[in-house]
């Protein structure tokens, strides 16, 4: 539930700075920051109370029965969300690359990081 | 001031976006029907212990062929929009001899952790994009202790083409080998002993391939911007 607030939080706050913040730089790092939050809610929702990491070693208990096939007796977390949080890091990562060299490249060809400096890119 | 009060309202919507997730949120206490199913195919199907290796390599297999091709997209347009000048040369102080001689041991050294990460991601956490980003940040090491350090681009190239491909041929094989609807079923090898290395089918050979594409694709991402921001 915490981490779910925290989450919509890092959100709120990051389109925040997306919409008032003038320079391409920290309109970048909002970007960064609603990623966060996406994945802190993303995981979040796929928390079980008190259960420990989906990796069925020997540290979790299983049961196999003949009728109904193996049963897991100890708690684990959702492996679903873990999985697409994983690669959706990576993914955020490369994002944030793409757009740093846009501003680099921007920054090269106009020499200004404001972003009221490219009004005529507006429409 | 009107934009300010604009940006006030926008927030107060996005609050309310929000509060339905909020309200509607209790932790659950049991896995859900489609996880528990997917906990046990990973155990009894694939023979797998990690089951969050499991749904990336096989279950949501496809998903994550276009979270590649997504990475792949972004390190292109990066190297497009900072393409290097021929006459560019780095003028930047060198590093002391502490620095560079601790960079030259580490980074063999982290780029063995990294393969150990991706080569063991069935096993245990881990897998190819985390082993891919510790191989990257051994390269970024590298980079940033010596002044005069170049890669071999057509290395870089090669490596990462060949891992792309590699993948989607891993994928194709188990269309061509276990029939129609398979594709990235890594059972066409054997399932092996559960816990050993060499075990979950073709897993480890995917998760090797996908972790040897995006230790070379960051890698060339921190080489565009090392060249183009070296002045």
């Amino acid at each position: 539930m915490l981490i779910l607030i925290g989450g919509i939080l890092l959100i709120i706050a990051g389109i925040w700075a997306m919409l008032t913040k003038k320079n391409l730089i920290r309109i970048i790092i909002g970007f960064s920051i609603v990623d966060t939050g996406t994945n802190l809610i993303i995981v979040s929702l796929g928390y079980i109370k008190n259960a420990t990491a989906p990796i069925i070693d020997t540290a979790i208990k299983t049961q196999t029965d003949p009728h109904t096939g193996l049963k897991i007796l100890t708690k684990i977390v959702d492996p679903i969300p873990s999985a697409l949080v994983l690669t959706a890091i990576v993914i955020g990562l490369a994002v944030t690359a793409l757009m740093l060299s846009y501003a680099i490249r921007l920054y090269k060809v106009h020499g200004s990081l404001n972003i009221d400096d490219y009004e005529e890119f507006k429409w | 001031m009107i934009k300010y009060l604009l940006v006030f309202v926008a927030l107060i919507g996005m609050c309310i976006v929000f509060y339905p997730l909020v309200e509607d949120f209790g932790t659950l206490t049991q896995l859900n029907p489609l996880a528990e199913s997917y906990v046990k195919g990973s155990i009894t199907d694939l023979n797998m212990p990690n089951t969050v290796t499991a749904v990336v390599v096989t279950y949501r297999g496809l998903d994550t062929l276009g979270e590649v091709t997504v990475l792949f997209l972004a390190t292109a347009g990066v190297g497009f929009l900072l393409r290097r000048k021929q006459t560019h040369a780095a003028h930047r102080k060198a590093g002391t001899e502490f620095l560079r001689t601790g960079a030259d041991f580490l980074s063999p050294l982290i780029i063995i952790f990294g393969i150990y990460i991706f080569t063991h991601g069935h096993l245990s956490p881990g897998g190819g994009f985390q082993g891919g980003v510790v191989i990257a940040s051994s390269i970024l090491l590298l980079v940033m202790a010596n002044a005069s350090f170049r890669f071999s681009h057509a290395l870089l190239h090669f490596s990462e083409s060949l891992s792309g491909a590699a993948y989607v041929v891993m994928g194709l094989l188990g269309l061509l080998l276990l029939g129609a609807a398979s594709f990235l079923d890594p059972r066409y090898l054997p399932g092996g002993v559960y816990l050993s290395l060499f075990s979950a089918g073709a897993v480890p050979l995917i998760y090797s391939f996908i972790g040897f594409k995006v230790g070379a694709e960051l890698s060339s991402v921190i080489d565009s911007m090392h060249e183009e921001g070296g002045e």
